[in-house]
């Protein structure tokens, strides 16, 4: 362990994070995380309000020093060696950093001084940036000026200009509305496509859903739960086979000719005329044969269809609150830390 | 796989670049740094209000109104008693800008941005420090030029008036390192504004800035005859009058220099550990 190699190649994963803790005060916002991403993967950090996920994000970024434990990006070092470690980051945080009276363009181009870069590669490399985040119109206009969707997009533009290899962004939809958070997605998605290893906090299920290959649901400074979102919503019982009968008095008939393929009792609601299977891992195999049996008794069926289970129910079902009511989730630990002035 | 499950990882050792080129870099981030809060400024009226007309309307202010009920013995009457206060008074609160400045990038994530980069520790403060320098210049000239319309003369020679100059301009680049020092300790843009630099007013007004220190009360005398701006103000106004110098010339450089010895680490280190 003490000898030091001079190598600049790494074959580990891109992020290591081992028995992190950190306190502010009284306040314990990490208590012992753990974190394996493989390079060019895309890990989704899912948590409430007080998590920890930002505490987690700048000790990444090398902005916050754990109290304990060993944070490795690329196998560089970010408590000995925070240098290296800015060297090959790319950062978005939960508010922007573009300066709002300088154009879009000029954010990039101071942004791509201050990484060294030469100066006609920071000027193509500008324009590219502009252009593939939609931003082309508006690059010669202030910043102020922008909506909040193209701030957002500016904001990780800057963050990629010196081309990082691991990109830690820090809920990157929040405060956006549904359109500009599918546009960020779309951006989100085109960015790892091309090898970019990626953290990413939020607080939407979706979002991690969407994104993420791996997820760690993190609450109270600890991660409850890890794998894919896949895995995660197996945890809780698989999928769900669903249809509707049209013809309501042949509703009971329908439950039992499907009855044997659900783990558990099929659930029957007569007021929607509806009928809903448990069906485990076995999804695509159930939903043939239900399809198959309803008709060989010839029963007519709208709206059929295989459904998982949403991450939201797996964040009920872990932590014991949903994921949406964060307020109930964190008003412990956020009394104990008193205001912020952040 | 978890990382209990794993193989021990050794962690790469990447030697810092040597000191020279760290030092080459730093300034260059200096540089870009500097050039952003010209280009910002440039965008902003109330930037132009805050360097240009208020130094106006004070110089006229003080002249106009409150100059006929001050009697002062030096040579050419109040105006020239005067103008080396208003410098260094305009020059202190010009300030309040590097303050707010700091506090803001604080608070909006700018400053966190740039030190997950890898950036010189100083060059925030040093960048601003620098484009403070040339706003200050244009602010001591603008002055001299309004108080020369209303009857201000230098007379003591061009070499003396240039290093008056100079020192009203170091004046304020010194006060701009306690306000960085400030904006970056209190982070919060709203506190800074309305409390942060609440100590600039007895500085500025119990000094030698506007009227004569024989004037006040024997225990504000006390004071204001031995705190720093009196001694800066007092210099400028032997440079530009004409007087005996040597005394309060190095009393003011070692006011300067220690300020801002003492000041620029602090505003590092809060730079450094701002979260
Ligand atoms: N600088 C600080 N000083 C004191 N307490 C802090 C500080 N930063 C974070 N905390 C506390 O640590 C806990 C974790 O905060 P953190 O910001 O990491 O949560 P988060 O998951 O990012 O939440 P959000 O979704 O609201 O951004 C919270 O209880 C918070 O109040
Ligand atoms: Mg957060």
């Amino acid at each position: 362990m003490n000898s030091p190699k001079s190598s600049t190649t790494w074959n580990g994963p891109a992020i290591f994070v081992e028995n992190v803790h950190k306190s502010f005060g009284e306040v314990q916002a990490l208590r012992g995380i753990d974190l394996v991403v493989e390079r060019g993967k895309v890990l989704g950090m899912l948590g409430p309000n007080g998590a920890g996920k930002t505490t987690a994000v700048k000790i990444l970024t090398t902005l916050l020093r754990p109290d304990k434990g060993r944070v490795l990006v690329e196998g560089r070092d970010a408590l000995r060696s925070p240098a290296a470690v800015r060297e090959i980051i790319g950062l978005a945080g939960q508010s922007t950093a573009i300066q709002e009276e300088l154009t879009g363009r000029e954010n990039l181009e101071i942004m791509g001084r201050l990484y060294h870069i030469d100066p006609s590669t920071r000027t193509k490399r500008a324009s590219e940036l502009l252009e593939r985040f939609d931003l082309l119109d508006a690059a010669d206009r202030p910043a102020k000026g922008y909506s909040g969707g193209m701030q957002r997009r500016l904001d990780l533009a800057l963050s990629l200009v010196a081309l990082p290899q691991v990109l830690f962004l820090d809920e990157p939809t929040t405060g956006l509305d549904p359109r500009s958070r599918l546009g960020m997605w779309e951006v989100i998605r085109d960015l790892v496509s091309t090898g970019t290893t990626l953290l990413l906090t939020t607080q939407y299920l979706e979002e991690a859903d969407e994104l993420a290959d791996e997820i760690v649901v993190i609450d109270h400074g600890q991660v409850i739960a890890a794998g894919t979102a896949r895995q995660l919503k197996n945890k809780i019982g698989g999928d769900v086979v669903e249809f509707e009968v049209v013809d309501r008095e042949r509703l009971g008939e329908a439950a039992e000719a499907v009855g044997s393929l659900s783990e558990a009792e099929p659930q029957i609601d007569p007021e929607s005329s509806r009928v809903s299977l448990r069906v485990g891992d076995n999804g695509s195999h159930s939903l043939v044969e239900t399809v198959r049996r309803l008709d060989a008794i010839g029963i007519h069926t709208e709206d059929l269809g295989i459904r998982r289970p949403s991450l939201d129910d797996v964040f009920l079902a872990l932590t014991g609150h949903g994921a949406e009511e964060p307020e109930q989730a964190t008003s412990r630990s956020r009394r104990k830390a008193g205001p912020r002035n952040r | 796989m978890t990382v209990s499950e794993m193989q021990p990882l050794e962690a790469l050792h990447i030697p810092n670049p040597p000191a020279a080129k760290r030092f080459k870099l730093g300034l260059s981030d200096a540089a870009t740094l500097t050039h952003r809060d010209l280009l910002v400024w440039f965008r902003n009226p109330a930037f132009i209000f805050f360097t240009i007309i208020q130094p106006i309307m004070f110089v006229l202010l003080f002249r106009y109104v409150f100059g006929g009920a001050i009697p002062v013995h030096v040579p050419g009457g109040y105006v020239n008693f005067l103008m080396p206060g208003i410098i260094a008074q305009s020059a202190a609160f010009a300030s309040f800008g590097t303050a707010i400045s700091l506090a803001r990038q604080l608070q909006k994530g700018v400053i966190d941005r740039y030190r997950a980069m890898p950036m010189a520790r100083s060059a925030v403060l040093l960048g601003r420090l620098a484009a403070d320098t040339l706003r200050l210049t244009v602010t001591v000239l603008v002055i001299l030029g309004v108080g020369y319309a209303v009857g201000f003369r230098f007379n003591n020679g061009v070499l003396p008036a240039v290093i008056m100059m100079i020192f009203g301009v170091a004046f304020g680049v010194v006060i701009c390192t306690v306000s960085a020092y400030v904006g970056l300790a209190i982070k919060d843009e709203e506190s800074v504004g309305s409390f942060g630099l609440v100590w600039l007013f007895p500085l500025t007004f119990v000094s030698a800035a506007f009227v004569p220190v024989q004037s006040m009360p024997g225990w504000l005398q006390a004071f204001a005859n031995n705190q720093p701006v009196t001694i800066v103000i007092d210099e400028m106004r032997a440079l530009a009058l004409g007087g005996p110098l040597a005394l309060h010339a190095w009393q003011s450089v070692v006011w300067l220099v220690g300020i801002a010895a003492v000041f620029v680490p602090l505003a590092v280190r809060a730079y450094r550990r701002a979260n």
